[in-house]
C-alpha cells in the first residue's frame, strides 16, 4: 500500500481548519442577526445600532432575538419570525424572493453589461484603427507625431 | 428685522428674474443678430449687474435671519422652532441651516455667492460667462421662489410671542455641525456652476475645450467641499450619534454620495476630453447628472419620499423639486439633441490597455456605484409600487452589492496611472506592474497571520474579512504604484539638479500639480478604504457597571471609577468616569455622558473615544439600569478608524496641490540651471499624465 505523503494531507488539513474556524458562536449569531434586522420604532436604524433613549421597540426586539438565538432557532427561522411579526420592513435587506430579486440582480447585471459593452466598443474601435493604412515615416510625420505625443502628456 | 428679511428675499427674486429674462433675451439677440430697444451687449451687462445685486439682497436676508436668532426674536416662527435663549452663540448661527426654511435660504445664499464670483470674473470669456450667468440665474429663481412662497423663513408666529424657543436639536449641538452643513451645501450648490458652464457651452456651441479649462477649478473646489462635507458628516455621526459607526447607508447620506461619485467620474473623464477630444457627450451628461443628483438629494431630504434618520419634516416642497427636476432634464435633453453634432468625438480608443480605456472603465464603475446607491435608495418606493409593500434596503444590501464595486474601483485606481495614453506596450506593463504586484502578494500573505482570513466568506455569512483582505492587498498595490511614480520622476530630477530626493519630489509635484496632486488624492482614498476595511473586525460589549467593576475589550480593561450627574441652563447630564488600562498600565480616562436638553426635552449621548492608529476604544453611556440605578456602558473596539480621518486630510492636501498652478518649465530651468528640454524627461517614458 502506498504511503500518503504529509504534503497530500496538508491541503486536507487546511480545508478542515478553514471550515471549522468560522463556526459561529451564540454571541456572534446574535450580533450577525441583530445587524440584519431593523428597529421598528421608526428611527430607521439597524436593531443593534438603535441606541436612542426611550425607544419603544429595540429592547423588546433584542430580547426576542436573544431568546430565539439561545433556543437555537436557525437564522432563517429567526428572520422569518421577525418578518411575520413586524412586517417586511423589519428586515434590513430584502430576501431573494419574487420581485425583491430585482433589487439584488439589477446593479451587478448593469455593471457586467456595461463592462462587456465597453470592452466590445473599445475592441471595435481598435479594429477600425488597425485597418487604417500605416503612417508614412517621413520627417514631417515624425515631427507631427512627436508634437501630438507631447501635447497628450499631461 | 423679519420684514427686512422678507423684503430682501423679494428683491433678490426680482433681480434674479431680471437676470434670467434680460440675459436670455440678450443672448438670443446676440445669437440671431437681432436688436431691440437696448443693444444686446448693454442688456447683457444690466443682467449681469442684476445678478451681482441679487447676491447682496440674499446676503441681507441671511443676515436678517441670523440677527433674529442672536437677538432671540421669537416673533419669527423659524427662530422659535430652532433656537432658544440659552443656546450658545455658535449654535445660534447654525440655526440658520438647522430647519427646512433656513437651509433653503442657505442654498439660495451660497448659489448667489457662487454667481457673484462668476459674474465678477466675466472678463475671462464674456460670452460664455453670460450664458453661465443666465443659466445660474434660472436656478437662483427656483430657490428664491421656494423661500419666498413655499418655505418662508420669516413667517411670524400666530398668537402671543413665546418667551423662549424650542431650542436646537441636541444632535446638532456639536462643533462640527457648525461647519458640516455649509461645506456639504457648498458642494451641492457648487455643482451648479460647472453645470451652467456645460449647458451654456453646449447652447452656444462653444468651440474647443476652453470651457473645461475655465470650469476645472470650479469643479475641483466644489468636489473638495462636497468631500469635506461628507466626511465631516461621517465624523459627526461617529462622535455624536453613538452607535459606533460612521456610515449607515441612510437615504440622506446616500443623497450626498451620489453627486460625489458622478462628480469624481467627471473629474477623471474630463481629462480625456481635454487631452484627446473624447467622451464629449459623456462628460456633458455626467455634469448634467451630477447637478440633477444634487437636486434629487435635496428632494429626498425634504419630500418625505424615503424614510431617513435625518430628513427634514415632510412637506409639500417635494412637488416643487420634482417640477424643477423635470424642467432641468427637459432643457438638458432639448439642448443636447439640438447640438449633439457639436459633441462629435475627435479620437477613438486605440487599445484596451491604455490610459483612455482605464478612464472609461473607471467611469463605468463609478457610475455603477452611483446607480447601486440610487437603486438601493429608491427600491423601497419601487417595491411599494409593484408589490404593494415597502421593504427596507439598508447596510446588508450595500455591503453585498456596493462594496465589491468599491474594491474593483480600488484596483482600477492602481492600474490606471501605470498605463500610457493611447497604448501601453507589454514591456511597459511588465516594468510597471511587477513591483506593485509583488507588494500586493506579500501584503496578502502577511496579513493572514494577523487575523485577516479571506476564507471566512466560504465558512460564514461574513464577507467583511474577505473584502478587507482584498482591500489591504490592493492598497499595497496602489500605494506602491503611486510611490513608484513619485520615485521615478524625482530620480530623474535628482540626477539633473543634484538636489536631495525630497526636494526633487517637491519640484516634480510643482511641475505638474494636477497629476501629482491627483496621485496624493488617490493615496488619501487608499488610506480611507483601509480605515473602512477595519470595520470587518469591530468588537463590542455592553455592561452595567458599579464602582470598581471592569470589563475587557481587545487589549483594554475598562474600569468604572465613578458615576454622577450635573446640570447647567442648557442641559442636565449623567456621566461615568472610566479608567482604561492596557497591560496593567493606565492609558487614559474616559467620561461618556448622556445629556438631557431642557428646551427641546430631548436626550443626546456624548461619546468618549480613545483613538489610536490601530483602533478606537469608543465608549457610550447608554443609560441607567432601572433596577440598580447603575450606568449601562457600551463599548466598541473599532480598528483602523483613525486612518479614515488621516486619509481625508491627505485627500484635501492632494486636491489643494492639484489646484495650484504648475511651476513653469522656464522658472524651474532657470532656478536649477537645467535645460528646458529636460523637463519632459522628468516623466519616465511610457507613463502618461493624470
Amino acid at each position: 500500500m502506498r504511503r500518503i505523503s504529509p504534503f497530500t494531507l496538508l491541503p486536507l488539513l487546511v480545508i478542515l481548519v478553514v471550515f471549522t474556524m468560522g463556526a459561529a458562536n451564540t454571541a456572534g449569531r446574535y450580533n450577525d442577526l441583530g445587524h440584519k434586522i431593523m428597529c421598528t420604532c421608526g428611527c430607521n436604524e439597524i436593531l443593534l445600532e438603535c441606541n436612542h433613549m426611550g425607544c419603544s421597540a429595540s429592547s423588546r426586539m433584542t430580547a426576542e432575538l436573544r431568546l430565539a438565538v439561545d433556543r437555537g432557532d436557525s437564522d432563517k427561522a429567526v428572520l422569518t419570525a421577525f418578518q411575520d411579526e413586524y412586517g417586511p420592513t423589519a428586515l434590513a435587506a430584502p430576501w431573494l424572493t419574487r420581485f425583491n430579486i430585482v433589487a439584488w440582480v439589477v446593479p451587478p447585471l448593469l455593471l457586467i453589461l456595461g463592462l462587456i459593452g465597453t470592452f466590445l466598443l473599445v475592441k471595435k474601435w481598435r479594429l477600425r484603427v488597425a485597418s487604417m493604412p500605416e503612417v508614412a515615416d517621413d520627417p514631417a510625420s515624425r515631427d507631427l507625431r512627436e508634437r501630438i505625443r507631447r501635447d497628450t502628456e499631461i | 428685522m423679519p420684514a427686512f428679511g422678507s423684503f430682501a428675499l423679494l428683491v433678490a427674486l426680482a433681480l434674479s428674474g431680471y437676470n434670467l429674462l434680460a440675459g436670455a433675451v440678450a443672448l438670443r439677440q446676440l445669437a440671431t443678430g437681432g436688436r431691440g430697444v437696448i443693444a444686446p451687449e448693454r442688456l447683457a451687462e444690466t443682467a449681469r449687474r442684476a445678478g451681482i445685486a441679487s447676491f447682496f439682497a440674499v446676503a441681507c436676508a441671511a443676515f436678517a435671519l441670523v440677527w433674529a436668532a442672536f437677538t432671540n426674536d421669537f416673533s419669527v416662527a423659524y427662530i422659535t422652532e430652532h433656537s432658544n435663549r440659552a443656546l450658545p452663540a455658535a449654535y445660534k448661527f447654525a440655526a440658520l441651516w438647522s430647519g427646512q426654511e433656513g437651509s433653503l435660504l442657505l442654498w439660495a445664499f451660497l448659489l448667489a455667492a457662487y454667481g457673484f464670483v462668476l459674474r465678477l470674473r466675466h472678463k475671462v470669456d464674456v460670452k460664455l460667462f453670460a450664458y453661465a450667468s443666465t443659466i445660474l440665474a434660472g436656478v437662483q429663481v427656483f430657490f428664491l421662489l421656494l423661500v419666498n412662497v413655499a418655505a418662508t423663513p420669516f413667517s411670524l408666529v400666530t398668537g402671543a410671542i413665546p418667551p423662549d424657543g424650542n431650542g436646537l436639536n441636541p444632535l446638532l449641538q456639536y462643533p462640527e455641525m457648525v461647519i458640516h452643513p455649509p461645506m456639504l451645501y457648498l458642494g451641492y450648490v457648487g455643482f451648479s456652476v460647472p453645470f451652467a458652464f456645460a449647458l451654456g457651452a453646449l447652447m452656444m456651441r462653444y468651440p474647443g475645450e476652453k470651457w473645461i479649462h475655465v470650469t476645472r477649478r470650479w469643479t475641483m473646489v466644489t468636489w473638495l467641499f462636497l468631500t469635506v462635507g461628507i466626511f465631516l458628516g461621517m465624523h459627526w455621526a461617529y462622535e455624536v450619534l453613538g452607535w459606533g459607526g460612521y456610515w449607515g447607508w441612510d437615504p440622506v447620506e446616500n443623497a450626498s454620495l451620489m453627486p460625489w461619485l458622478t462628480g469624481t467620474a467627471f473629474l477623471h473623464s474630463v481629462m480625456m476630453q481635454e487631452k484627446r477630444g473624447m467622451m464629449k457627450s459623456w462628460n456633458v451628461w455626467l455634469i448634467f447628472s451630477t447637478f440633477m443628483l444634487s437636486i434629487l438629494g435635496t428632494l429626498l431630504t425634504r419630500s418625505g419620499l424615503v424614510s431617513s434618520v435625518h430628513a427634514f419634516a415632510q412637506s409639500s416642497i417635494g412637488t416643487w423639486f420634482w417640477v424643477f427636476l423635470v424642467i432641468v432634464f427637459a432643457v438638458c435633453t432639448f439642448v443636447y439633441i439640438l447640438n449633439r453634432d457639436h459633441l462629435r468625438t475627435e479620437h477613438k480608443l486605440e487599445s484596451l490597455v491604455s490610459r483612455e480605456s482605464s478612464f472609461a472603465f473607471n467611469n463605468l464603475v463609478l457610475l455603477a456605484a452611483c446607480f447601486t446607491v440610487l437603486w438601493g435608495t429608491l427600491f423601497p418606493v419601487l417595491s411599494e409600487y409593484v408589490q404593494g409593500n415597502r421593504v427596507t434596503v439598508s447596510a446588508p444590501f450595500y455591503n453585498r452589492v456596493a462594496v465589491p464595486i468599491g474594491v474593483f474601483l480600488l484596483l482600477l485606481t492602481g492600474i490606471g496611472p501605470l498605463l500610457a495614453w493611447r497604448s501601453t506596450s507589454m514591456r511597459s506593463i511588465r516594468r510597471n506592474f511587477v513591483v506593485p504586484g509583488i507588494v500586493a502578494l506579500v501584503v496578502a500573505m502577511a496579513i493572514i497571520p494577523l487575523g485577516v482570513h479571506p476564507w471566512t466568506i466560504f465558512t460564514t455569512d461574513h464577507e467583511g474579512a474577505f473584502y478587507a483582505w482584498m482591500t489591504f492587498s490592493l492598497a499595497g498595490f496602489v500605494t506602491t504604484a503611486i510611490f513608484a511614480e513619485f520615485f521615478h520622476g524625482a530620480r530623474v530630477i535628482q540626477q539633473k539638479s543634484h538636489q536631495n530626493l525630497f526636494a526633487s519630489v517637491v519640484q516634480l509635484t510643482r511641475r505638474n500639480t494636477r497629476r501629482y496632486g491627483g496621485y496624493i488624492v488617490h493615496f488619501g482614498v487608499v488610506l480611507i478604504l483601509i480605515g473602512i476595511s477595519g470595520q470587518a473586525f469591530n468588537q463590542s460589549v455592553e455592561r452595567t457597571m458599579s464602582y470598581k467593576q471592569s470589563f475587557e475589550l481587545g487589549p483594554y480593561r475598562v474600569e468604572c471609577l465613578d458615576y454622577s450627574q450635573d446640570s447647567n441652563p442648557n442641559y442636565d447630564t449623567e456621566f461615568a468616569l472610566l479608567n482604561v488600562y492596557r497591560n496593567g498600565h493606565l492609558v487614559t480616562k474616559l467620561a461618556p455622558e448622556l445629556r438631557f436638553y431642557a428646551a427641546s426635552q430631548q436626550p443626546s449621548t456624548i461619546v468618549a473615544n480613545h483613538s489610536t492608529l490601530a483602533w478606537d476604544l469608543y465608549v457610550i453611556y447608554a443609560g441607567k439600569d432601572p433596577s440598580t440605578g447603575q450606568p449601562v456602558i457600551k463599548a466598541f473596539l473599532n480598528p483602523l478608524v483613525a486612518w479614515i480621518w488621516i486619509g481625508v486630510l491627505v485627500t484635501i492636501f492632494g486636491t489643494l496641490i492639484a489646484l495650484l498652478p504648475n511651476l513653469s518649465a522656464a522658472i524651474a530651468a532657470q532656478r536649477h540651471r537645467t535645460p528646458a528640454a529636460e523637463e519632459a524627461e522628468a516623466v519616465p517614458a511610457g507613463r502618461g499624465g493624470d
